[in-house]
């Protein structure tokens, strides 16, 4: 058996390990992977998401088990210190020595600090492991705790320090972007676009600097600020350093392999090192002078290296594609092939609108035929059309504007996708083609994106082919006669309002009964919390009735938590709440020992409680007259107000007497998504209720309403829908406003997504509501009348009933209660304890 | 924590040593799941009332070890039998216990046997 070690488990590292594992002959090797990080290969491209959910699991290229059902031996915390090439040896830094037949050089790079004075202090980090990314975490929190309106600063403003600069923004900390040239993305944008693109990026909030040379960290042990010139200088609480990568070449210096002038273990393009025995691959290797930091060249490379060793050969494109578009959520920046191009080489056509942030530019070649390269800001949605125009050198329209400028009749200037060359390469990522991709539907019968993609792994990389992806999917099915439709899922060939009339239409009596005549098969957890929504949106049944359809937080009436106990919240309309029942809130939560936080719907939430606990918390919280907050379902959580006319010397009405009667009256209301509401008692809008689902806002003469706006991931601000309304106006608005949503939104498309999709809009939303132009209005309103008329608590429900009782129970056969569940002491609470 | 995950293996029909009597019928709730307790395992049993099957895996999910399969809703994609994990939504497969998507986690899987309204779970100790 021949011995393969591979130094450095990164995306490369690992790539080359899955593409080996799959081809025939591995069976013959011995494959061991060092890596020095403490955790097996994971996808950096998408580190940043490990600030949304802290989750490392999830980003996992594969888990553990995978190397060893694979027959590849891991060894993770461990470097490779040393090679011996005579003896065909390595060292570790644990002081154990491996022979090997081939070795794989997969070291990739680090983050390059400059020599600056000071970058050693405290606060100053770099941006490349999940372990820089938890000191960052760590470090923001502990400034912004001293400190609220702490900065942070990002070093460099190329594609990842913008990516940083994105990141330090959402963990909270003001934002500042330090770059050395005198434009953004200075590799990858000319000098206008770079403009647009500053313009953009300072209308999001974040604070741009250029042609500023640090020549200074400042502070006293931890950073207080940076040091251009003499007396240039801006205060900041912290610093990511993001100028630039260094392949991590120690193994190649010490060994005596050929190296760059500037670094790098030089390859050739079958990523031979200058030892026969020795590949080098991803960021480390250089190839035609080159590093590339992107995953596709790496991948490739990975591919190559499985193929020497396997006695195939293969080699690496002459030219490697740069393109690239940045992963930035909400602006979009892309540039492919060459973005920037003497005059003597073709014309550039540029097409730039300050005022909405918007620069095309696509260099054609001299006689106009072909696509040489270009940059988008603002809007990139045809970039993956035209990196493939250009990738494949297809014909372009004889006005190449055509193909930047906004089309007069709404339609794209390309052709169908299904256009494109078969040998186009799609994913580049998994190195897909159109060809490929479409064969896995005509030839091996995919049916969907998602089969599609289980078969091919397209878009799994980095996942920037998504779009085309989709179209191609979506276009061959077509081609093929197959019907695209939304539906809900493979057990429904219908979309949720369709679900909607057809049970309402024929007085479905239970989920059941739906499958039976309108389905396939036995449902899943997509149907089944829609139909539950359907039936108690039509017929107000408690989540109580058909447990076995309802999301585990319905069926059990408690939201879910991590270590898989539960929160229990009930209902304080309008956030007004009397000493006695705090009291009592306060007594509950001692007495089952449960973490208490007020909420942000003005209420306050019981974590921690057992399945077996929850009806008898709820026992005592009914009699002392609270009842469900419903915070586990999609349906109405709170009205948030603000104290109004009742206390504030500014309020105009009672904001908070509206509030009561308004989250009284939707209470136990399901929708299809949740939805919130809040009251204002004047403009300056203490109860936020612009970031609600609906709001009002108290002005001279009544009420304006807003609605379809929220807070989280995507916030956006719910828009004017009428003005100066009075009580009864205002509730007969809402009235068939929401049962206007209720009847047609898709199944988890909160109201401002819908009125995003409603064809006319703000416009025909409020024909429709106010002007009745479908001549429904009294229908919506009594539908919602009767829905109110039947409310009911589901939780008072559950307590009078033994038989609902018996779901609150860990096991089915034993008293015994979950021993998993682990808390430790936090703050004078307790908190889940972490893995 | 790795030990809690080391003690759910597949068990076959072939290999079951204790046919292990976990209650009646109608002690599990229909068309989803409930956990049962053996020795120091907690096992998810799955009762697919409208195809009168019945299915068991451990109720960890591997995902994020937590105790919670059996509070899952199933169903099925295609002709397998699935529960999806509460938390993630990960799917599994009921008959062999498979990631459907595809991915390297996998439950362990266990045999059910209803006799005279009796519903018993094999184990292999
Ligand atoms: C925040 C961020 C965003 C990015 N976004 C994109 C993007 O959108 N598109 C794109 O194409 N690319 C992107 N990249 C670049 C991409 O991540 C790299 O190109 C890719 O990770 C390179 O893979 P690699 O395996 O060569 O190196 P790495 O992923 O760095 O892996 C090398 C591994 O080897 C280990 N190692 C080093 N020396 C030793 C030793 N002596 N012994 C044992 N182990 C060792 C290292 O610890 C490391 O784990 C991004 C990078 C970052 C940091
Ligand atoms: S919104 Fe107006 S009325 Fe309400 S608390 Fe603020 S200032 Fe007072
Ligand atoms: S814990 Fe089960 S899917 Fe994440």
């Amino acid at each position: 058996m021949k011995k393969i070690i591979i130094v450095g488990n990164g995306m490369v590292g690992y790539k080359f390990c899955e593409k080996f594992v799959a081809q025939e002959h591995s069976k013959n090797f011995e494959i061991t992977v060092f890596g020095e990080e403490p955790r097996p290969a994971y996808d950096r491209v998408h580190l940043s998401e490990f600030f949304e959910n802290q989750d490392a699991k999830a980003l996992e290229m594969a888990p553990a088990e995978w190397y060893k059902e694979n027959g590849v031996t891991l060894v993770v915390g461990e470097r490779v210190s040393d090679i011996d090439r005579n003896n065909k040896t390595i060292a570790t830094s644990k002081d154990r020595g491996f022979s090997y037949d081939y070795l794989v050089l997969a070291t990739g790079s680090s983050a390059f600090v400059p020599p600056i004075k000071g970058v050693e202090k405290e606060g100053v980090f770099v941006y490349r492991t999940i372990e820089d990314l938890e000191d960052m975490l760590a470090y923001a929190a502990k400034i912004k705790a001293k400190k609220p309106n702490a900065r942070g600063a990002i070093l460099g403003g190329g594609l990842l320090g913008l990516e940083a600069g994105k990141a330090v923004m959402d963990m909270g900390l003001e934002p500042h972007i330090v770059e050395f040239a005198s434009k953004l993305m200075p590799r990858q944008l000319d000098s206008r676009s770079s403009q647009v693109l500053q313009l953009k990026l300072e209308s999001i909030g974040l604070n741009i600097h250029l042609s500023k040379a640090t020549n200074q960290i400042l502070g006293n042990g931890a950073i207080t600020g940076m040091e251009f010139g003499e007396d240039d200088a801006l205060d900041v609480d912290m610093l990511v350093i993001s100028a630039g990568i260094r392949p991590r070449d120690e193994l190649g210096k010490t060994s005596g392999l050929e190296m760059g002038a500037r670094g790098g273990i030089v390859v050739d393009n079958r990523m031979r090192t200058s030892d026969k025995n020795i590949f080098a691959i991803g960021e480390v290797a250089l190839y035609n002078q080159m590093i590339y930091g992107l995953v596709a060249p790496g991948y490739d490379m990975a591919t190559i290296a499985v193929n020497q060793i396997l006695g195939e050969d293969s080699m690496m494109a002459e030219n490697i594609d740069m393109s690239t578009k940045l992963k930035l959520i909400g602006v979009d920046v892309a540039s492919f092939g060459e973005p920037f191009m003497p005059a003597s080489k073709g014309h550039s056509v540029i097409f730039e609108n300050k005022t909405q942030h918007l620069y095309k530019r696509i260099n054609v070649s001299l006689d106009g035929k072909k696509l040489l390269g270009g940059i988008l800001i603002g809007d990139a949605t045809d970039y993956n059309m035209l990196h493939q125009v250009y990738l494949n050198e297809m014909a372009i329209p004889e006005d190449a504007a055509q193909l930047i400028l906004p089309a007069s009749d709404g339609g794209s200037s390309f052709g169908s996708v299904l256009d494109l060359p078969d040998t186009a390469q799609v994913c580049s990522c998994e190195s897909l083609s159109k060809g490929e991709i479409c064969c896995s539907i005509t030839e091996d019968g995919c049916n969907n994106l998602s089969e599609v993609i289980s078969k091919t792994k397209a878009t799994t990389g980095c996942g920037g082919c998504k779009p085309m992806v989709v179209d191609l999917v979506n276009e061959t099915l077509k081609s093929l006669g197959k019907e695209v439709k939304d539906t809900v899922c493979e057990h429904f060939n219908y979309n949720r309002q369709e679900l909607y009339d057809l049970v309402k239409i024929n007085k479905v009596a239970d989920y059941d009964e739906a499958l039976n005549l309108f389905g396939d098969g036995h449902g899943c957890e997509i149907c089944k919390p829609v139909f539950a929504s359907i039936f108690a949106t039509i017929t107000m049944e408690t989540a109580n009735r058909q447990p076995g359809i309802q999301d585990t937080n319905d069926r059990f009436l408690a939201n879910i938590q991590r270590n898989g106990t539960y929160s229990v919240v009930p209902r304080v309309p309008g956030g007004e709440i009397t000493p006695q029942q705090l009291i009592v809130l306060g007594e509950v939560a001692k007495k089952y020992n449960l973490y208490t936080k007020i909420t942000g719907g003005q209420r306050i939430d019981l974590f921690g409680a057992q399945v077996h606990e929850l009806p008898l918390i709820w026992k005592d919280l009914i009699d002392a007259g609270f009842e469900s907050g419903h915070a586990y379902g999609k349906s109405l959580r709170t009205v948030k107000s603000c104290v109004g006319s009742t206390w504030c010397r500014y309020g105009m009405h009672e904001s908070v007497t509206f509030a009561i009667d308004i989250e009284k009256r939707y209470r136990g209301l399901r929708s299809p998504h949740k939805f919130k509401g809040g009251v204002s008692g004047c403009i300056r809008e203490c109860a936020e209720a612009r970031g609600k689902d609906f709001g009002l806002i108290a002005v001279e003469g009544g009420w304006n309403l807003y609605v379809c706006g929220n807070g989280g991931a995507t916030p956006k601000h719910a828009v004017l829908f009428a003005e100066q309304l009075d009580d009864d106006t205002a509730i007969k608005y809402l009235d068939r406003f929401l049962m206007y949503y209720i009847r047609t939104a898709g199944p988890l498309v909160r109201t401002a997504p819908w009125l995003d999709k409603l064809e006319g809009g703000i416009d025909y939303l409020r024909q429709v509501v106010i002007e009745d132009s479908l001549g429904i209005a009294e229908d919506l309103e009594n539908e919602m009348k009767g829905l109110i008329g039947k409310y009911e608590c589901e939780w008072k429900q559950a307590i009078e009933s033994p038989e609902i009782l018996k779901r609150f129970k860990h096991f089915v056969n034993s008293d015994d209660t979950d021993e998993n569940i682990e808390f430790v002491p936090m703050r004078g609470q307790k908190m889940p304890k972490p893995w | 924590m790795e030990n809690i995950l080391e003690q759910y293996k597949s068990v076959s029909n072939t290999d079951v040593k204790t046919w292990f009597k976990v209650g009646v019928i109608s002690d599990f709730p229909e068309n989803s799941g409930a956990c049962i307790k053996y020795k120091t395992k907690q096992i998810a049993v799955f009762n697919f009332t409208r195809t009168g099957k019945w299915y068991a895996s451990q109720n960890l999910c591997p995902h994020k070890m937590e105790m919670v399969i059996s509070l899952g809703m199933i169903g099925n994609k295609e002709d397998v039998p699935k529960v999806a994990c509460p938390l993630h939504k990960k799917n599994f497969s009921l008959e062999d216990g498979s990631n459907l998507a595809g991915e390297d986690y996998k439950i362990a899987v266990y045999p059910v046997k209803i006799e005279n309204e009796n519903v018993y779970i094999g184990f292999n100790d």
